[in-house]
Order: C-alpha cells, then sequence, then structure tokens
C-alpha cells in the first residue's frame, strides 16, 4: 500500500501541459476557414425554406451567379409590418425595387457570367403565393428569366 | 557588445496563444455558415407585347393544374390531389395509348449524335401551372416538386430504354466520371434526354382577379 501513498510535500496534482492547446485550436480555426463561407447578409425576415425532393444543388462555382431574393414575415414587426416583405441585400424593400435590384447586382457581375445568372427566391413557406407571383413579373420586365425556388432537400414527401 | 550576445534570449511567453486561437475561432465560427444551397431552377417566360397574341396551343395539349386559396387542387377541371398529380402527368404527357383527348406528338425525330442517336416522338403536352394570390407557397412548391420528379421520372425511364443507364445515373457520371470522355459521353446523353423531354411546366400569367 505504501507504493500509493502520497509524496509527502506538495498535495496538489500536477498540472495539465497546455503547451499544444493553441495547436489544436489553430487546427480547428483552419478547418473551419476553408470548410465554411462568409454570411452574406443578415436576414431581416423569418425564411424556412420550403422542402421538395427533387431539389438541385447549387455547385460552389456558380454561388457568386446568385442573385437573391427573401421573402418572409419582417422579425422586427414593430418596423416592418407583420406581412410578408421582400428583402434585398441587408434592407426591406418594396416590389417596385426588385427589377433595379437584379439589373444591378448583374451590372457588377463579369460579363462572362452574366448569362449564367441566375435570381434565387427563398421564401418563407408559410407566405401566401401572391407576392411570388409579383417578383416573377417584376423578373419578367427586367428579362430576369432564369430563376430558383430556394428549397431544402428532403428525402421524401409523405 | 560580446558579453551581451553571450546571454540567453528570453523566451516570448506563448501562454495567451490559445487565447487569441479561440478568439479567431469564435470570429469564424459566428460569421459563416456551412449550409449548401438548393433550389429548383425554372425558365420564366419572356414578356411579350400585348398586341401580339400568343402562339395557339391546342387544349388536349395542356393538362391545367391550378392551386386555389384553400390550397385544393383543380386538374383539368376537376378535383385532384399531389399524390395522384405525379400519375397523371406521367400517363398524359407521353400519351401511350395515343388518347385523342391527350397531347399530340411531333413526327418521329432523332436524337443526340455521333452513335447515341435514338428515334423519339417527342409530346406536345405543357403542364400549366396556375395559382391563387392566397396560395400558400408550402404547397406550390409541393405541387412544382410533384410535376419535376413526374418529368425527371420520365427522363430515366426513356434514358434507361434507350442507354441503360437512368437519367440520375447519367447526372453523377456527368458530375464524378472517372475519365473527361466518360463526362461528355454522359453530358451529351443528357442533352439528348432533355431535348426528348422538355421540362414542359408553364408558370402561366396571373389570372387578372375576378
Amino acid at each position: 500500500m505504501s507504493k500509493f501513498r502520497k509524496k509527502s510535500g506538495s498535495g496538489d496534482a500536477p498540472g495539465i501541459n497546455t503547451a499544444s492547446l493553441p495547436d489544436i485550436v489553430f487546427m480547428l480555426l483552419f478547418f473551419f476557414m476553408v470548410a465554411t463561407r462568409m454570411r452574406e447578409v443578415t436576414l431581416q425576415v423569418k425564411v424556412t425554406k420550403p422542402g421538395a425532393t427533387q431539389s438541385v444543388k447549387i455547385a460552389s462555382e456558380d454561388r457568386n451567379k446568385v442573385i437573391s431574393v427573401y421573402v418572409g414575415k419582417p422579425t422586427k414587426a414593430n418596423l416592418y409590418g407583420s406581412a410578408a416583405r421582400m428583402q434585398l441585400n441587408d434592407v426591406i424593400a418594396d416590389l417596385k425595387d426588385v427589377g433595379p435590384f437584379v439589373l444591378e447586382e448583374m451590372n457588377r457581375l463579369p460579363e462572362a457570367d452574366r448569362k449564367k445568372a441566375f435570381v434565387s427566391i427563398k421564401a418563407d413557406e408559410e407566405i401566401s403565393t401572391g407576392i411570388i407571383t409579383d417578383i416573377k413579373e417584376a423578373l419578367r420586365d427586367v428579362d430576369a428569366l432564369k430563376i430558383q425556388y430556394g428549397t431544402r432537400k428532403t428525402a421524401s414527401l409523405y | 557588445m560580446g558579453r551581451r550576445s553571450r546571454k540567453p534570449l528570453p523566451e516570448i511567453n506563448s501562454g495567451s496563444m490559445a487565447d487569441i486561437a479561440f478568439l479567431l475561432l469564435i470570429f469564424f465560427l459566428v460569421t459563416t455558415t456551412m449550409d449548401q444551397e438548393y433550389g429548383l431552377p425554372r425558365e420564366l417566360p419572356r414578356k411579350v407585347e400585348e398586341k401580339i397574341p400568343p402562339p395557339p396551343v391546342k387544349e388536349r395539349n395542356v393538362l391545367l393544374v391550378y392551386v386555389n386559396r384553400n390550397n385544393e387542387l383543380l386538374v383539368n377541371n376537376e378535383y385532384g390531389d399531389v399524390k395522384s398529380l405525379k400519375e397523371r402527368v406521367k400517363t398524359f404527357i407521353p400519351n401511350k395509348t395515343n388518347r385523342t383527348d391527350w397531347p399530340e406528338k411531333e413526327a418521329p425525330e432523332e436524337y443526340g449524335s455521333d452513335g447515341n442517336t435514338f428515334v423519339f416522338q417527342k409530346s406536345k403536352g405543357i403542364v400549366a401551372l396556375q395559382n391563387d394570390r392566397l396560395t400558400m407557397y408550402k404547397t406550390y412548391i409541393e405541387v412544382q416538386d410533384i410535376l419535376t420528379q413526374a418529368f425527371n421520372e420520365l427522363r430515366n425511364e426513356l434514358a434507361k430504354e434507350k442507354y441503360g443507364k437512368s437519367y440520375d445515373e447519367l447526372s453523377e457520371l456527368a458530375d464524378k466520371g472517372q475519365t473527361d470522355d466518360i463526362q461528355e459521353d454522359a453530358s451529351a446523353k443528357i442533352e439528348a434526354i432533355q431535348k426528348a423531354i422538355p421540362m414542359a411546366i408553364s408558370e402561366a400569367e396571373p389570372i387578372k382577379s375576378k
């Protein structure tokens, strides 16, 4: 039993060596830097995308060709009301802003990408379709015909 | 001078290194996202001047799907539901039994290129999707999804029949095929199938309020 007797003197456990802690944290840091991408906007509307089984993944090389329009109920109801609104970049906007916004974003893209650019309508599943119809009409007015309904990938509907 | 250089350099205290790294890590955790983006791609019809009448479409070629404000479906003026819509589209569009009230077919044509050709009668059928302003978006997307599914399954069947591989398998090959040749071959086949069975979903103009 005497083998297990504590050394006389200091009763403290020896300190854990933390010299490799920075290495571990840096490894995690690099992983997150490589595997993730920056958030583009701060959402001011609540968006839960509807599920769809036939959803197509946007390839990473096409990410810069996406022009996003978010639609949903504003999170700040006291500022923007409780009806569904659309968000372009970082601001809540009206229907008349959609056309100019899309054209402006289109112009910002390099010329080679403009033909492949598309508008992604990311709308909340609880809203009514009227506002989506309005947006589609506005897009047709400015000849931005390639669109995509933002969805969640689900395995099966039933 | 000589005496000073012989003195050992004091070690840099790296105790706060972990703190700095954690700070950076937390910054990246907060400002970045990892979620993948998915969607249903569609092409809107070009806007035409109202004076020019749209090209006439025969009634038998159109399957009208109307979603009302109570999220109920009207398929060619009969009550329908989402579950049976897929089968309806899958039988309606190819019109294998040559019914006279179902879509016409174009003259047999050759699809594909170099060695991968097949002869196919393209259907003139169109699914016209209309919705009420108060239709719930979730239902609308559900219907869009079912229609996409129907067309994709038709494409799968045709690809299986003509090339021995389903459309989904071809898509995978075109994306991740081992050699460039395999990828190009698959892409050419996909293009042929897409031409033979276009995704004929028309999101018709909104009905003017009645």
